[in-house]
């Protein structure tokens, strides 16, 4: 039983997700509900201004839910302390860091600072989790270099890599694709199912590239305008979910191949 | 580790170069003292004549120490402000500190002719005024505090001090409008800013001031550092936002408003060293940039007030300009050269 919670990472069941303004409550989405499993990679797929940013931040406790239930490893998150909850949950934003005037080991530092004293001194093992986070990003030959000086892709890498360095179980990543070009969203996606496999986080991002994601993510969230709909990517196939998805005289889901097609 | 060892080069050589613009900043007057008299004096060996001895321990001492405590101060409540606010606009007075202390002076000087005259002399002495203007920093402090716990974004933060700076602002200039020629000369000398004429109880006062702000901004730098990467990122590595706020904005004010309260409104410093430390020192680490920039001000503020003081002249230049003077063509120089605003 203890085994089966601790392989349950995050379980979110009815979950309402939207903003409240003084006494009215605005619902984004509502009745969501999925659980994630330890070292499985998750897709959140849906079209602009359908909430997946906002259902992100309500899972980082960024912002409180509207109402059901929202459970981190069995606790509910919104009992856990900041501190608590920075050594479970990780996360990589759209917004690039405030200052680019660190070099890329600094920034990557920073992710360590739950663990460091309030002097910010690294131990032998912060360094470790630090070289390792590069490392596995394939950043490590960048490490000197300051951030205003790098690409958007290297920007990202190093982004992760500083989430990595955090150690936390859980990773949640909001759109970590765009700005990117094709081979660089390819090969971010690609980084992430294998930080899966390799080292067993369990990872959630946000993406527009639904060709990619149905390919690499284990499962997929569809948010559509009614209800989410959550599956393998096969099953959501099967059950014709992504044909909703966008209105149907422009492009619609090729369900042999797996994408989305140009309708002429 | 290439870039820590010139970290170390830079701060041995500001540390030396403060050392020695310490002693001239001394050695450099009115009246002309030979270099030896002033070391033997700083020694503790006693200068060859009395009023020597007396113009530089009692005298020009105490104003390098002010200009030591108001420069570093200034450059750090700057860097604390620029990274809280993430703009690099922002300065030591952006939450309107400044101001307040204009008011509270203005209402001492400009309002004193309401009191009658033989009030009015008690209440402009040495003491009143800085009384006046700690009290005005203070009630706005108070006022930016109040509304940083009901705010979450601390952008608001920013626009609400320069509003409170504002209406201060305006409330000065109806109380110049209806005050005489004298007391409004006499406003304008406070607003100058000087580091001369403090006693040694002053300097002990304004000292701790500074070294308690100090203290908070040292124990603020792995937040500052935090929040280097935008607000979201820090509380996601379990930063206290608000607390954090608290202290830094506590930290800037015992900084601003101690260093306005004892040596006026000295601008540009507190603005402009936290970007010619960056540019230095190429780094956005508070832990190192914290130190880079106590030592930065006290050498750009001894700089100026050695300046200021029109060495072997009678006259004293107002120190609000010479900072500006002397500063803005350096920060000119140094964004026009490496073409890149470091933040």
């Amino acid at each position: 039983m203890d085994e089966e919670r601790q392989h349950r990472v995050l379980s979110v069941s009815d979950l309402t997700v939207g903003y409240r303004h003084r006494r009215h409550q605005h619902a984004v989405a509502s009745g969501i509900g999925f659980e994630l499993e330890k070292g499985t990679l998750t897709g959140l797929v849906g079209a602009n201004g359908i909430g997946k940013s906002t259902l992100l931040r309500t899972l980082c406790g960024m912002q409180p839910s509207l109402g059901g239930k929202l459970r981190l490893y069995g606790k509910d998150i919104a009992n856990y302390t900041s501190m608590e909850l920075a050594t479970r949950l990780s996360i990589v934003l759209t917004e690039p860091p405030a200052s680019k005037n660190l070099t890329v080991r600094e920034l990557v530092t920073l992710g360590r600072q739950p663990y460091t004293n309030g002097f910010g001194m690294l131990t032998d093992k912060d360094r470790e989790a630090i070289g390792h986070a590069l490392e596995i990003t394939e950043s490590t030959t960048l490490s000197e270099r300051k951030c205003y000086e790098l690409s958007d892709g290297q920007l990202q890498r190093v982004v992760i890599a500083r989430a990595l360095a955090q150690d936390t179980d859980l990773v949640i990543l909001d759109e970590p694709t765009t700005h990117l070009d094709l081979y660089h969203r390819a090969y971010v996606l690609k980084l992430l199912k294998r930080l899966t496999t390799e080292t067993g986080k369990t990872i959630l991002f946000s993406s527009h590239e639904i060709d990619l994601a149905i390919q690499l993510s284990d499962k997929l969230i569809v948010m559509d305008v009614e209800k989410t709909y959550v599956g393998s990517a096969k099953e959501l196939i099967n059950d014709g979910r992504f044909d909703a998805l966008f209105p149907k005289e422009t492009i619609y889901f090729d369900s042999e191949n797996g994408r989305f097609t140009i309708k002429n | 580790m290439e870039s820590k060892r010139s970290f170390k080069l830079w701060f041995v050589v500001l540390s030396v170069l403060l050392l020695v613009v310490f002693v001239m900043n001394i050695s450099l007057g009115s009246v002309s003292i030979p270099f030896t008299e002033v070391l033997a004096s700083l020694t503790g060996n006693g200068a060859s004549k009395a009023s020597w001895e007396y113009i530089i321990i009692d005298y020009r001492l105490p104003k390098a120490l002010t200009a030591v405590l108001a420069g570093s101060g200034l450059a750090v409540s700057g860097l604390l402000m620029q990274t809280l606010f993430r703009n690099p606009l922002a300065g030591p007075f952006v939450l309107g500190l400044s101001s307040g202390a204009s008011l509270g002076v203005a209402l001492l000087i400009l309002g004193a002719g309401a009191f009658g005259g033989a009030m009015a002399g008690i209440l402009t002495s040495e003491w009143s005024l800085v009384f006046a203007s700690a009290a005005g920093s203070f009630l706005v402090l108070l006022a930016v505090l109040a509304v940083t716990f009901r705010i979450k974004d601390s952008m608001a933060i920013l626009i609400i001090g320069l509003m409170f700076g504002s209406v201060t602002a305006a409330v000065v200039a109806v109380l110049s409008y209806f005050s005489s020629a004298e007391q409004l000369q006499q406003f304008i000398f406070w607003s100058f800013g000087s580091l001369g004429n403090q006693s040694w109880y002053g300097i002990l006062i304004l000292s701790s001031c500074c070294v308690l702000g100090m203290l908070l901004a040292l124990i603020s730098c792995k937040s500052l550092n935090a929040l280097l990467l935008g607000e979201n990122y820090a509380r996601s590595m379990g930063l206290h936002i608000k607390r954090t706020t608290v202290i830094i904005i506590l930290a800037t004010s015992l900084l601003a408003g101690g260093i306005t309260a004892f040596a006026g409104p000295i601008a540009f410093v507190g603005l402009a060293v936290p970007h010619l430390a960056r540019q230095i020192f190429t780094t956005s680490n508070h832990f190192v940039l914290l130190p880079a920039v106590i030592l930065s001000g006290a050498f750009l503020m001894l700089i100026c007030d050695s300046v200021a003081q029109l060495p072997y002249s009678e006259y004293t230049l107002p120190i609000n300009a010479i900072t500006s003077l002397i500063g803005a063509p350096v920060v000119i120089w140094l964004l026009v050269r490496k073409r890149k605003l470091l933040f």
